[in-house]
């Protein structure tokens, strides 16, 4: 008895520290700080300074590297946290982002000289839905039939990468026919950037009003905290909420793929200007690790987006300048998820004690 | 065929922490007899059950088997020794074949052909019919409790253990299984069935006994008892002392009738019928206890008046609103990890549209919580950091709040302390004195009793009114008289 008090004792300080609010952001440092150091070890100080030139160390590689690869984590990041958050495990956001895409590229492309400068709107509009679309099979397919999301939207991201491959092979393909690669967009259907000098765009400014309307969603609305029940406790929100948990969920799983479609079109009209293959470096899966270290918090989300794109921005100025293999900083992310899922789990096993002994 | 053993428990005793779960009970069990098992929730049967499949070890007593003294200490040796055990939530792999689930925990390796061929003779044999190749999940509930029975019976089982076996099914199910179990009787096996069905016991059993409160109340030849002699031993007369919970002798509510249900039907999970024809009303004012045993469709009845189960068939009429309290409040009426001023806007939530202003909701649920005597430090804590007497006072102060018609409520005060339970039971006679029609069920039939103005009883899906007498309730709920 004695010794299972004194190891719940041991575990109290861990558990009130992955509590608090520091618990994520002190995660984070340590475990930067700790790839920096093997990091200068391994290769020397001038890789960790072409890292940190090319992400945040300085100005252009922040607002142009960083920030610009931040988007699309940003907003298929508070995809995957809504759809989370409502308790459906949405894994496909890169093929919602690639369905985007896709639809953005064609509005783009095919109907900018009947739209004029309704071009743009109607690309990052028809994009979103698209990206909608793309989830709204899987989330058809668990509503009527119980198909596991994880399974139906995993696979299909390999529908859309295919599609996509294709399209840039086929109908989509520019009028050369030599790149797999569509057109590139005119100017009417173009997201302008802040400036002539910078490659951030005003998809940043999007990404980050969206980020604040999840917030606000989830946080004070009535529909918000019926997406949040029906993820945190289905059962108390079917019978004592009277909420219609599918449908919930269902609207969950739309809005998922809509914000991950946004990503999409928004690549496209600001970033790459044409559809290719290899469009998303695996932005989707990437946004699963952003949604977890943001504990699912949309503002967090910003955040943890913007420490994710500079990883993998300043890896590939790492890779460009000193020739350091990028794969570092997924090593680095890989080991930030699993310090924080373990710590969750940690928690949720001493919470359990913690209820067992004041049970008993 | 192979004779079943005769087993006998002599002073079985088991404590668990301060809770005494069965006292110095004996049990005979003969080869070729089917062996009635009969008791109320908590009674003594499972922990008794345990025992003897080697899932529970006793404090004290003994158990022979064809007389020689032998100690079963885990379900192996329950196995080896013959016993098999038929749980009431069946424990098999729903992606795999029958035969793949038969061969399930057995040793050596694993030969398809080998496996079905044994599932094939087994259920030929015992005369089941059973697919060896189905996949189970395919499989409809009473075939999965054959496949159960296969299991047991190809391990070897000469004595096997039948936990509530009736219980999820449809009455012609549960003859053809009584049936199956009296032949495998007459072949020499031997039988035990754990149920709370009086009549069940009685048409099928050779022996019977009774346990209540963890001690033998009764035991012998099934032929020396008839439904209100078990009745009484299950439903003892109240010997007066739980007259001190009641507050005072309830009297007849005469307010306006706010529930009126007519031929209503509602059915269970998979479509089974639970409640048939059901024709009553409830006044205004008044305290309607819902009495009956596990599985006789009370559940579903609650579920249907509290809105969370359509019917399907009749006409259910409640002009006003309504407020649950659920059985299971950690899973149907609380959301542990959230706050509790979260947990108060629970209620409600699907109707909600707009904004929600948690500030006046904090302050609303802090009036709740000051009102029924929560005790938290404030409506930011967890609904999980709440003690279960002050998670029941807080779910039932909510479902008050929104000033319901008619309260459902389905065992308020399981696992609750004296205290709390008393303090339950003033705020459900409160509710009803300011205007709240509600209907209470409880395993615990002295907790009806005590509570309730009129009772309902459910036996067999159908609903009928008894006057509020611990005898004739108890004989009702088990289908006499």
């Amino acid at each position: 008895m004695a010794t299972t008090a004194r190891r719940a004792d041991r575990w109290a300080g861990v558990v009130s520290f992955l509590d608090s609010p520091w618990a994520a952001p002190a995660v984070v440092l340590v475990v930067l700080a700790t790839g920096a150091a093997l990091l200068a070890a391994w290769y020397g100080v001038s890789a960790v300074s072409a890292f940190w030139f090319g992400s945040i160390g300085s100005w252009y590689g922040f607002t142009s590297g960083t920030l610009v690869r931040a988007v699309p984590l940003i907003l298929t990041g508070l995809g995957v946290a809504i759809a989370f958050r409502a308790g459906v495990f949405n894994i496909g956001a890169d093929g919602q982002l690639l369905a985007g895409a896709t639809a953005a590229a064609y509005v783009g492309l095919e109907w900018s000289a009947a739209l004029g400068h309704a071009s743009l709107p109607a690309a990052l509009i028809l994009g979103t839905a698209a990206g909608a679309l793309w989830a709204g099979v899987a989330a058809l397919l668990r509503a009527r039939f119980g198909v596991l999301e994880v399974i139906s939207t995993l696979m299909l991201n390999f529908v859309a990468t295919d599609l996509v491959a294709f399209l840039v092979r086929g109908p989509l393909q520019e009028p050369l026919h030599i790149y797999p690669q569509s057109a590139t967009l005119p100017s009417v259907a173009r997201l302008p950037t802040f400036g002539p000098t910078t490659q951030l765009h005003w998809g940043l400014a999007l990404a980050l009003v969206l980020a604040g309307a999840v917030w606000w969603f989830l946080a004070r609305t009535a529909a918000g905290f019926r997406l949040r029940i029906v993820g945190a406790n289905p059962f108390a929100a079917a019978v004592t909420g009277r909420v219609r948990v599918t449908r919930v969920a269902a609207w969950a799983f739309l809005a998922s793929g809509a914000l991950a479609g946004l990503a999409g079109a928004i690549e496209i009209t600001a970033v790459t200007y044409a559809l290719y293959d290899n469009l998303s470096p695996g932005y989707g899966f990437t946004a699963i690790a952003v949604a977890v270290l943001a504990g699912l918090n949309p503002v967090g989300v910003v955040f943890a987006g913007v420490l994710f794109a500079a990883l993998e921005t300043g890896a590939t100025a790492m890779q460009r300048d000193a020739g350091v293999p990028s794969v570092w900083a997924s090593v680095v992310e890989a080991a930030l998820i699993l310090i924080l899922v373990a710590g969750a789990s940690i928690r949720a096993r001493a919470g359990n004690r913690h209820l067992r002994d004041a049970a008993s | 065929m192979r004779q079943g053993p005769a087993v006998s428990l002599t002073g079985i005793s088991k404590r668990f922490g301060p809770v005494v779960a069965i006292q110095d009970v004996d049990l005979e069990l003969g080869a070729g007899r089917v062996h009635a098992l009969l008791g109320e929730n908590g009674a003594g049967k499972s922990t008794l059950m345990g025992v003897l499949f080697g899932l529970v070890r006793p404090d004290r007593g003994t158990i022979r088997l064809d007389g020689a003294e032998i100690a079963i200490r885990s379900p192996r040796d329950a196995v080896r020794l013959g016993v098999g055990m038929v749980q009431q939530h069946f424990a098999n792999v729903g992606a795999f074949t029958v035969a793949e689930n038969v061969a399930l925990g057995g040793q050596g390796r694993y030969r398809p052909r080998v496996a079905t061929e044994q599932v094939r003779i087994t259920a030929q044999s015992a005369g089941l019919a059973v697919d060896p190749n189905a996949r189970v999940a395919d499989l409809p509930v009473e075939a999965q409790q054959r496949v159960e029975i296969v299991r047991a019976l190809a391990r070897g089982a000469r004595l096997l253990i039948l936990d509530e076996p009736t219980a999820v099914l449809a009455p012609a199910e549960a003859a053809a299984l009584l049936a199956w179990l009296r032949q495998f009787a007459r072949e020499g096996g031997t039988v035990v069935l754990v149920t709370h069905k009086v009549a069940e016991a009685l048409a099928v059993a050779d022996d019977v006994t009774v346990l209540r409160g963890g001690r033998r109340i009764a035991s012998g030849p099934a032929t020396g008892f008839t439904l209100s002699t078990l009745a009484a031993a299950m439903f003892p007369k109240s010997d007066g002392t739980d007259d001190a919970t009641r507050a005072t002798p309830p009297a007849p509510a005469t307010g306006e009738p706010v529930l009126r249900a007519h031929g209503l039907a509602v059915r269970g999970d998979r479509g089974e019928r639970r409640i048939v024809d059901a024709t009553f009303s409830v006044r205004a004012g008044e305290i309607v206890g819902i009495a009956g045993v596990e599985g006789s469709g009370h559940h579903e009845l609650l579920q249907a008046l509290a809105g969370v189960r359509q019917p399907t068939e009749g006409i259910l009429e409640i002009p006003g609103r309504v407020s649950f309290v659920p059985g299971d409040r950690h899973r149907d009426a609380l959301i542990l990890d959230a706050p509790l001023y979260e947990n108060f806007a629970l209620h409600g939530a699907g109707a909600r549209t707009g904004l929600i202003g948690w500030p006046a909701m904090r302050g609303r649920t802090q009036a709740v919580m000051a009102a029924f005597d929560v005790k938290a430090r404030s409506p930011r804590d967890t609904a999980g950091s709440l003690s279960g007497g002050n998670q029941q006072r807080f779910v039932l102060g909510r479902e008050l709040d929104a000033r319901p018609d008619v309260l459902v409520v389905e065992n308020p005060t399981r696992g609750l302390d004296l205290q709390a339970t008393a303090s339950i039971h003033r705020r459900l006679r409160e509710a009803a004195a300011e205007g709240a029609a509600v209907l209470v069920h409880s395993a615990d039939l002295d907790e009806i009793l005590a509570l309730a103005q009129r009772i309902f009883v459910v036996h067999a899906g159908i609903v009928r009114e008894v006057p509020p007498d611990r005898d004739g309730v108890g004989r009702a709920m088990v289908g006499a008289g």
